[in-house]
């Protein structure tokens, strides 16, 4: 597997401490992680206390300015491109106030590890990123990753990765996922992906394609042609294959595709159409909903096949199902009231109890990653994004449009996407909601997009 | 015509992808034949579209191969079932034919909910048709949810449109 291909920290850090040119100037102390965990704010819900904090993220610096397939100008070249990315990601979410290498002075590889102060103190930033990008002898590229407390001179965390070339921008995410969580306390999310549903054509006659990008968007794919309509995708937990539903066949089926080999199967042997296919945290089992004799039910199946178990069975739909984080309870949409609602049950289909009583309907709701929100879309009228603790109390809406729908969540149950179709034309796109409300915003698709999966932080 | 436009669009982006060829015909098709300035004078040819067609079926039950349903309803009301026997008249009449029920709804539905929506309605129209003795195994379901919507604008008219039951023959 690609990520297999990321060391870690420790060995990182090892190979950042035996690089000659380091070694020269510089002894790295060791990372002070354990001694400064406390960061400035425990939670985003705290709004004011960190986002104005300014972070200057100079150019990356290189021993050697050698080729890469990683950039055609060079590993110069790249570690401006690596700050970019970094600047580019914190921006875009909202996040402090990131300065990029454009407008920064480069500094040289020496400085890394220990920043020319003066170049700094004046530029009013508060936070001060270095980094380094080295070729190694395997072609393959270590990055080192500063962050560095101005008004205290101080080092407050680093961290180095060895990456291919075409890993690059991963690299880049780890290390704005290092700067965000040392600041705010939080768990990373940048370095993961999204699958989503690409749209094209008029409306009554939609091109629907299952594709993939990485949480900015980039390295986007298509993984469908587009012959056969294809929806609601899901991330396996390793992001190794991916479920979803195809027509293909010319019925609404669930399919395991494999990203690695390309082939799918049928998540299920048998004529019956399904639906709604969701990952249990640890990828061991499938739900999926299916309709048997125009009845919907929800149930489970191991991930590699086997044994089908039925964990609903009323006369009304039960369709869709997320996990809590810890694999115990799923909650699930069921209109066995008269209407869509949702509703919670043990992972073995036990103890089912309706959780919404808001008024309007209650519909495809998913677990937070951190366990202590259930996002949802509300109907009333409009199709709104809301949130509510697992007691199915304290909703609030997190967005206003006239049908957004679908939420999923960053890994670090921080931020959402959902997407939002627009009256009359239908146009579809894909929006990101911070879990306060704030930063709202649209993300760049080529094409109409629906169906948002993000799936978890890469290892 | 317009209908069967539509459906054969319908059938052929859903059942048979093989149709939608990528290949452009080697030969441009023929002139279309002049056709009467006058339509009232004259006898009509009595050649219409053949039995086994969609145009066929849709002449003969006038029409009535689509049922409606009120939001997030499935119940078949007189209406339907007035539409449904006459459907059940034309498959006791050509017991050869096949038929696929496609379920739809309108766009205002959670994805998936829509998708079980148009399967519980495509089934309610087969188990009506069942029920008037049309064999089980003469009649395929088939749910498209909100993706097909056949009225394209966002007002209750349009909604009320697409939250049908489409019967398609099948050859």
């Amino acid at each position: 597997m690609t990520f297999k291909n990321l060391l870690y920290t420790i060995g990182c850090i090892g190979a950042l401490v035996a690089t000659p040119a380091f070694s020269q100037t510089e002894t790295p102390t060791p990372a002070p992680t354990q001694e400064r965990s406390g960061g400035l704010s425990g939670s985003v819900t705290d709004e004011s206390a960190w986002e104005d904090i300014g972070i200057a993220i100079p150019g990356f610096a290189t021993d050697n300015n050698v080729p890469t397939p990683a950039n055609a100008e060079g590993t110069a070249a790249l570690g401006v491109a690596l700050a970019e990315v970094i600047t580019a990601d914190l921006k875009n979410n909202g996040l402090f106030k990131p300065v990029g290498p454009n407008r920064l002075p480069q500094p040289r590889f020496a400085s890394i590890a220990s920043p020319v102060w003066s170049n700094w103190t004046s530029r009013g930033a508060e936070m001060l990123v270095h980094g380094y990008v080295t070729k190694r002898d395997d072609g393959r590229l270590t990055v080192g990753c500063y962050l560095y407390d101005i008004a205290l001179q101080d080092q407050l965390v680093r961290e180095g990765w060895v990456v291919q070339p075409s890993e690059w921008r991963r690299a880049a995410h780890k290390c704005a996922d290092l700067i965000y969580s040392r600041l705010t306390g939080e768990s990373p999310f940048f370095d993961s992906k999204i699958a989503y549903i690409a749209e094209t054509g008029p409306k009554g006659d939609r091109t629907k394609r299952l594709a993939i990008m990485d949480s900015d968007g980039a390295n986007h794919r298509f993984i469908t042609n587009g012959r056969s309509t294809a929806l609601t995708p899901r991330y396996s937990p390793d992001y190794s294959q991916l479920l979803y539903l195809s027509y293909v066949d010319g019925n609404p089926r669930i399919y395991v595709y494999d990203i690695g080999t390309g082939k799918q199967r049928l998540v299920v042997e048998n004529k019956n159409p399904t639906l709604a296919p969701r990952w249990s945290p640890d990828g061991e089992h499938i739900l999926f909903s299916m309709a048997v004799a125009g009845n919907t039910d929800i149930y489970r199946v191991p991930a590699t096949g086997g044994r089908v178990t039925r964990l609903t069975d009323t006369p009304g739909i039960d369709i869709g199902g997320s996990y809590s984080p810890d694999g115990s309870q799923i909650v699930f949409e069921s209109d066995r009231s008269g209407s869509q609602q949702v509703y919670v049950m043990d992972a073995d289909g036990s103890n089912q109890r309706r959780l919404t009583f808001f008024g309007g309907r209650a519909a495809t709701p998913e677990w937070s990653p951190r366990g202590d929100q259930i996002a949802f879309t509300h109907i009333t009228g409009n199709f709104r994004i809301g949130v509510m603790n697992p007691q199915g109390r304290n909703l609030r809406h997190l967005t206003n449009g006239w049908q957004d729908e679908a939420p999923t969540w960053a890994p670090n149950g921080r931020i959402l996407q959902f997407f939002r179709t627009e009256r009359n034309s239908g146009d579809t796109s894909l929006w990101q909601v911070d879990l306060t409300g704030d930063n709202l915003r649209r993300l760049p698709t080529p094409v109409d997009a629906s169906d948002p999966a993000w799936g978890p932080i890469l290892p | 015509m317009n209908k069967r436009f539509v459906t054969s669009l319908l059938l052929g982006s859903s059942l048979a992808l093989a149709a939608c060829s990528r290949n452009a015909p080697e030969e441009l098709p023929p002139e279309p034949t002049p056709t009467p300035t006058s339509p009232t004078t004259g006898t009509p040819t009595p050649t219409g579209p053949a039995v086994g067609s969609q145009a066929h079926f849709e002449n003969a039950v006038n029409g009535q191969n689509v049922i409606y349903f009120d939001t997030d309803q499935y119940d078949i009301d007189s209406e339907d079932s007035a539409a449904l026997r006459t459907q059940a008249g034309y498959l006791n009449q050509y017991p050869n034919i096949t038929v696929t029920v496609e379920g739809h709804t309108d766009e205002r539905g959670t994805r998936e909910y829509n998708l079980a929506l148009g399967e519980r309605r495509a089934n309610a129209a087969k188990n009506f048709l069942v029920s008037l003795g049309i064999p089980e195994s003469r009649i395929r379901t088939v749910s498209y949810g909100k993706e097909r919507p056949v009225a394209l604008g966002s007002n209750e008219s349009a909604w009320a449109q697409n939250r049908r039951a489409v019967t398609v023959v099948v050859n």
